[in-house]
This record gives C-alpha cells, structure tokens and sequence, in this order.
C-alpha cells in the first residue's frame, strides 16, 4: 500500500513538494485547491492584469502533465482536519485520508482596520479572484489610491498605470521601500516611482476611505487630513499566514503554523512550509516567516526528501532576492538590510542617470565580503553566493566584478568606474 | 503640483493614441492609393501612385513607430493580450487573409499587380536600368516593412543594446545585400546575386543550373559560387559553434528579418505545447530531407545528362519550389504570421534553421544560461518566444536552454522580470550542467 500524501494548497511549495515526492517515490499525492484547479504562477499575476500574458500562460505545466505523473488536483476548500483519525473534511462533505499532511496554504492579504474598509473598490492582491475583483472594480476608473509601499503595492501601482488609471501612492516611510532598501536605493526607485507620474505620498497613512451613496469608493483621508478623490483602494500592507480555518484546532499557531528546521509542526506526520509556516526558531539574519517564491520553493523540496523518508534539514542557503520596480530591476545577495549588519561597512556606487546602482556590504575587521545589492544591473547568483560563502576578500572582489556580470551582450559593463569609485574610498592595503 | 503631474500623464497617453491614429489613417491612404493604383490608376500615373502608395504607408508606418519612443524605455507589452490583433482574434484571422492573399497574388497572378508594379517602374529604372517586375516589387516592399517596423521595434526595444544591434543589422542586411546589391549587380549586367542567402535556403544556388549560370557569367560568377560554397560548408558550421544559430537567423537572413520586424506583433502566438515541437522536429528536418535529396537527384542528373532520372530530378526540383519555396515559405510562412506566430516557416520549415539547429544543439558553445533558481515561473519568456520554446520550463529547473529552434533573438531575456536569463558563448564543456545550490553550515 503506497504511503498516501496529502497537500493543502497548489501553489509553488504545494506543488513543488508534490513533484518532488513524485521524483523519490510512488506514494499516491493528492494536492487540494479552493483558488484554481491547477498551479499558476502567483507572481505572475500582474502581467495577466496589464494583457502581457493570458492566465493560461501563467501555468508551467500543460494539463495533462499531472494525471501523467499521477498527482491528483482536488479542487475544494478544506473545512477541517481531524488529526486524530487522519481525516480532511471538504466542504463538499468528502473525507480524504492521509498517512502525511503538509500544509501549504499560503498567505492573504493583511486589511486595514479605518472606517469604510468594506466599500466596493477597496481590496488587497494576492489571489487570482483578487486580480478578476481588480478588474470589475477597476474598470472605467481615473483614479486609483494604493496604501502601502512595499512589493505587492508597486506591481499593483504599476498594474493601474498601465490601464492609464492615475495613482497615488502612500507610504508610511520616507522613501519607497525604505524598511529593506538603504536610503539611496530607495531615493532612486523613489524618484523612478515620479517618472512614471505615480504620486508617491512619503510618510502618509491612511485614515478613513469615504464612500459614496451606492456603497463605492469616491475619496480617501490621509493621515494628514488630505482628500484624495478616488474609485478604487489597493491596501497592500504586507500578507499574513493564510491559517484561520486551523485556529482552535491542535496545531500549534503563533502568526503562521510553528515548525522545526524539518518543517514538522507539533503532530506527528503534519508538516507545514511556504508563507503559511512559522520557524519557532528562526535562523540569526533570517525571518521566522519565508513569504518568498524562492522560499517556498526550497521548503518544498527539502520536505519532499524528508516525507520520502531521506530527513532533511532545510537550509535557506544565501540569502537571495530579486523583484522589478517598474523597469528597474532588483537583485540583492547575502544578509542586506536597510542599514548595514553589525560589524559591516557598505559601499555604494550609483550611475551618474541614476537607474543603476549596486552595493557590497562587507565586514569592517577583515574585509571579507557580506552582500550585495544590484539596481539594473543583473549578477551572476553562483558567483555571488561562492563569493559569500569564501568570505572573499573585498579588493579581489571589486576587482573581479566582471566574473558575475549578468547583463546581455553589448549592454556597458560598468565595472571599471565601479572599482574606480571604491578604490577611491576604500585604498587597496599595501601588503 | 499633484494635478498637474496627473493630467500630464493623462496627455501623454492621448497624445500617443492621435499619434497613433494619424498613422494608422496615413497607412490606411497609403494602402487605399495601392488599391486604385490596382485598378488601373498606376498605369496611367505611375509616379503619382508610387508616392502615394509608398509614401503614405511609409509615412504612416513611421508616425505609428515614433509612438513607441515616447513611452518609457522597458518592456512595453501592455495590452498586448486585450487586443484582438495581436492574439489570434477575428481581426488576426483577417490579416492573415489579406496576407497569404496577397502571397498567392503575386506568385501566381502578376498580372492582378500590373498598376503597382508599373508605379515602381521608375525606381526600378533609377536601381537597376530596367522596368519594374513583380520580385521587384515585392522587396521594395519587403524592405520597406522590414524597415519601418525595424525602426518600431528599435523604439519598443530600445533600453536593450542587444536587441537594436540586432535589428540594425537585420535592416542593413534587407537593404544593402537582399534589395540594393542584387539590383546594382543587374544595373552592371552581372547575375542577380543575393550574398545574405545560402543553399539550402535559397536552395538553387547549389543547383546544377544555377551553379553553371554562374560559371558561364565570368569572375564575378565564379566568385559567387565560391562565396555561396564557403558560407554553406565553411561559415556556416563556424559561425554556428561560436555564436550559434543567430548570427545568421538574428542578424542576417532576410526572412528572420521580416519575422522579427513585421512580425513583432503576433510573436507571441507561436504554439508552446510539447505536441508542437514534435511536429517540428519532424516537419522542419523532412524539408531539409526533401531539398538535400533535390539537390542530389539534379547533380547525378546533370552528371549522367539525364540518362538515369530523365524527367524525374527535375520535377523533383521544381515540386519542391512549388510546395516548399513558395507555398510554405512565402504564402504559409508569412500568411499565417498572425495565427502561429511569426516564426511559422523559420520554425516548421526552413532547412537552413534546420542545419543550423543541428549544429547548435550539438556542436556550439551557444546556450542561454539560467541565472541560479531564481526564476518565478512567470512565463513572459516561453509566451514571447516565437519559436514556441517553452523556456520556463528549463529556467525554473535552473537548467540552460539549449535548444536546435533558438534563433537567439534575446526576447526571453529582455521580457524576463528578473533578469534570469542570458544568451552567451562560453565554453563548450559543462553547457548541459544545471544550477546546484551551493551548500553552507
């Protein structure tokens, strides 16, 4: 009798864990999905919206693919798991059974908590019913108001402009993105941000969304006092573990479903990972929640190897990200925040056009490289992270910058004023 | 401030879209003047008419291709998907029409296209010292499309280098060797020769009949036979294992040219399903089959002087004209543009693709290198693809594209939100191995 698998949730760590148990074993794999009978791409959501892609396209798997390698999608909502007999309840009154459960439900989108949250044109993105809602509730507009500066707010700013809908942009800081990236970083995506004529709101909050007699969004008020006039509300302030229908059952919950490094929750044959999971201790440098794509896609196979019975510690390796804020591409390598870690010096190079720049963060007694970030520039991530991991000595480093150039033929290679630049502020010891 | 920054944005975009439709309007004359030309108008005032025909369409075309350089360099394929003629709707259906219509027009009826064709007459005299033909006709407007829509996709394309050194070369590659080199060589009473075509795409070239043409038209001949030799079995496998197969469908080659200009807007409706890229493989290598046994049969034949095949090499020769060279490649191949795909006759048919795609499948230091794992599996690379690759599906296993199709247009790495992929050549060994993450303690 094959050892039955079941996964709640068929985004990229349900999934990825599925093909990856599918590779080491021939357990029977169900995935079970309220949001879509088949894995889509979530980042990929917004180029639905702007017409880039179809959200066929957004499918990396034909749909034959899964009943070839006999994964089998249930689509329906989980009602309840009873851990004591294995069972899950579907809200169409079925029971599945499982010998292993891994929960991989996701985020959704965090709300604001101001009078008139609840207006027609008010809503988050995360789901793809949330980009259908976008459409009904953004269909015809002129202007559109997003709260909150963070990932999701700019794909959504960039979404309404591309319907030509004008945004206004409010962010708690003083530059965009100000909580991860360093100030010049933010400044330049800021001043990008203008370009595209988003009216960016630094340090404005919202505080009341006004409807009008029909129950829709007609203006907002800042925190400041302002009336912005508006038919639409993008709140994209962050997700949070998508796990309500498992509060005041046995599992253990703190924001998301607490888990060891091997992604075990506090029963015996449960598992959680992706967005939804919570490390009860978290790595030094490292969120207790992943709520990344790359994240979740290696939970999802170090689990597979240990539900296959090959126990594996999930290790997040270097750190890494990447995102695009309008055409401005950000990729950022080892433990980069806002200002550098303790212990680290940082140094800064940025275009004289002011849409590329990079950083390296490196340790301030032995001169041994941390991170980097990169703004339209795209870097080799072997290099980086062989780089990182050696503790490479910083000189060497700017001086073989040209190694992890990741940029297309014939694109100007800017390493020479770089390693000018930091030449300039850092001297090269004289051994 | 906030308000007038907001209707500036509002202004900038109609100002696009009156652009936009003044162009199409001029186009739209440009096509209409064609039309009465047709019906007998060009005749009896040619110069007029080609003024009209091609001024107006030209004139057209380039207000519609400014447009795009005043949006903001990036990516600018928003909308692409809602609109009707860019994705397979009715209003694809139709140019498709209109296209293969005037394919099999010209291949077959010239004489339905005496009005343009003797409005062409006096540019035709001014190049090459002789009227007008159809062929005439046909690359002055080939060049022009491929021109206009050049200066387009520079526009759309812009922020990237790669992609406006590869059209720049395109554009100077139709005019310079595919449209006024052939038409000075005539002017000079030499054969017409086009140097950026090779056997087997232009496949007579190394037929026996061709081939002594040549010989027979003194140095310059002998030069040509020599050149088309040389680009065939020497340049060809070179080129090939150091840049792979885009030097030539990228850079050079007239109908990748046309593909990639005026076939911009409909790249995205090439088929990515696995049962496409089997009927490829099978469709495109049977056409290289089919043309290297053509090719031989006329050789034993010229040998023998006809005493072993009689008739049958040379019908042999000609149905493949018929079916492959002009039905597929001319009225199919960019006919269809607008239901498959730009790409349709590059992809399923053309035997040059084919050798090329050998070579780089297995002897090139070509590849597109997968940045690590840092693909989203979004899939703007394998829906820009026009040769229907699915790129993500190697790109999110962290693995290199190495595919016989790629014609290294650089689209999957320019559309790519994350900046994953890259088009290079490196070295040979090691192309095949995928991204492992390194392991720390």
């Amino acid at each position: 009798m094959a050892l039955k698998v079941v996964i709640i949730g068929n985004g990229i760590t349900g999934i990825t864990t599925a093909r990856h148990i599918r590779k080491l074993s021939n357990a029977h794999i169900t995935v079970i999905s309220d949001e879509t009978a088949y894995f889509f791409s979530r980042t990929a959501l917004m180029y639905v919206y702007m017409g880039h892609l179809k959200f066929e396209h957004t499918q990396p798997y034909e749909n034959w693919f899964w009943k070839k390698n006999k994964i089998n999608l249930v689509q329906a909502r989980v009602d309840k798991i009873d851990f004591l007999h294995k069972k899950i309840l579907l809200n169409d009154a079925s029971f599945l059974d499982y010998d292993k459960l891994i929960i991989a439900t996701g985020s959704q989108p965090r709300t604001v908590d101001v009078p008139g949250q609840h207006l027609k044109g008010v809503q988050g993105l995360y789901h793809k019913q949330d980009v259908e809602l976008m459409e009904k509730n953004t269909a015809g507009i002129r202007k559109a108001v997003i709260i909150g500066g963070g990932l999701i707010g700019i794909e959504m700013a960039e979404m309404l402009h591309s319907r030509n809908i004008a945004v206004d942009f409010l962010i708690r800081e003083q530059h965009y993105w100000a909580s991860v990236l360093p100030i010049p970083e933010a400044t330049m995506i800021s001043k990008h941000i203008a370009e595209y004529h988003i009216n960016l709101h630094p340090q404005t909050e919202l505080k009341e969304i006004i409807g009008d007699k029909n129950g829709a969004v007609k203006s907002i008020i800042t925190s400041d006092n302002t009336e912005i006039e508006c038919q639409f509300v993008g709140i994209t302030i962050g997700v949070q573990p998508n796990v309500n229908f498992l509060k005041n059952s046995e599992i253990a919950i703190d924001k998301g479903i607490l888990v060891n490094e091997y992604l075990e929750t506090n029963i015996t044959d449960v598992y959680a990972a992706g967005d939804c999971a919570q490390f009860t201790h978290p790595r030094y440098k490292h969120p207790a929640i992943e709520q990344l794509w790359y994240t979740g896609k290696m939970q999802g196979e170090a689990l597979a190897q240990t539900i296959c019975g090959h126990k594996t510690m999930y290790n997040r390796g270097v750190w890494f990200n990447s995102a695009k804020f309008l055409a401005i591409e950000y990729q950022t390598y080892g433990a980069m925040f806002n200002t550098p870690a303790k212990g680290d010096t940082t140094f800064y190079w940025e275009h004289p056009k002011g849409k590329i720049a990079m950083r390296a963060n490196f340790n301030a007694s032995n001169f041994t490289l941390t991170g980097f970030n990169f703004m339209g520039i795209r870097f080799r991530q072997a290099v980086a992270e062989n780089w990182i991991i050696a503790q490479k000595n910083i000189w060497e480093v700017m001086e073989n910058l040209n190694v992890g150039f990741f940029d297309p033929e014939f694109f100007t290679n800017h390493n020479q004023p770089i390693l000018t630049k930091f030449l300039q502020q850092y001297p090269k010891p004289i051994a | 401030m906030k308000d007038e920054q907001i209707s500036m944005a509002l202004t900038d975009n109609s100002e696009a879209s009156t652009l936009q439709k003044t162009g199409i309007i001029l186009f739209a004359s440009g096509i209409l003047s064609a039309i009465i030309a047709l019906a007998g108008a060009g005749n009896a005032q040619p110069v007029l008419f080609f003024w009209l025909a091609f001024g107006l369409s030209t004139a057209g075309g380039l207000l519609y291709a400014y447009t795009y350089f005043k949006n903001p360099s990036g990516i600018q394929n928003n909308g692409i998907f809602k609109n009707g003629v860019n994705n397979s709707g009715v209003i694809a259906w139709l140019t498709g029409l209109v296209f293969t219509g005037f394919y099999i027009i010209l291949y077959w009826f010239p004489q339905y296209l005496e009005g343009l064709i003797r409005a062409t007459d006096t540019f035709s005299v001014l190049l090459r010292n002789r009227p007008a033909d159809q062929w005439f006709l046909y690359g002055t407007i080939y060049t022009l499309a491929v021109l206009v829509m050049g200066i387009r996709f520079i526009g759309k394309y812009r922020h990237s280098r790669y992609q406006v050194i590869r059209t720049l070369s395109v554009m100077f590659f139709q005019t310079g060797f595919a449209f006024l080199l052939p038409a000075v060589l005539l002017r000079l009473n030499q054969p017409e020769f086009y140097f950026s075509y090779f056997w087997p795409l232009k496949y007579s070239y190394l037929f026996p009949n061709d081939v002594n043409y040549f010989l027979n038209s003194g140095a310059v001949g002998y030069f040509m036979v020599f050149w088309g030799a040389v680009m065939t079995f020497i340049a060809t496998p070179l080129l090939t294992y150091n840049y792979g197969k885009r030097w030539y469908c990228s850079f050079v080659c007239g109908c990748g040219g046309l593909a990639e200009t005026v076939g911009d807007p409909f790249r995205q409706n090439s088929d990515k399903s696995l049962l496409s890229w089997k009927i490829e493989r099978y469709s495109v290598h049977s056409v290289l089959v089919l043309v290297s046994l053509a090719t031989i049969l006329l050789w034993i034949n010229s040998y023998t002087n006809g005493t072993v095949l009689g008739n049958f090499s040379g019908s042999f020769a000609k149905s493949y004209g018929f079916f492959i060279g002009s039905i597929f490649s001319g009225v199919v191949g960019t006919g269809f543009y607008p239901i498959f795909g730009s790409r349709v006759w590059c992809r399923f048919g053309c035997p040059m693709a084919a050798i090329l795609g050998i070579f780089q499948r297995f002897k090139s230091k070509f590849r597109i290198t997968t940045n690590g794992g840092q693909c989203i599996s979004c899939g703007n690379c394998s829906t820009y693809c026009e040769m229907g690759i699915d790129v993500r599906a190697y790109a999110q296993k962290g693995e290199n594209i190495i595919r016989a199709s790629c014609v290294g247009c650089g689209i999957c790495s320019a559309v790519c939100p994350r900046g994953v992929l890259k088009l290079e050549n490196l070295d040979e060994k090691g192309r095949f191995e995928g991204y492992t993450k390194p392991e720390i303690n």
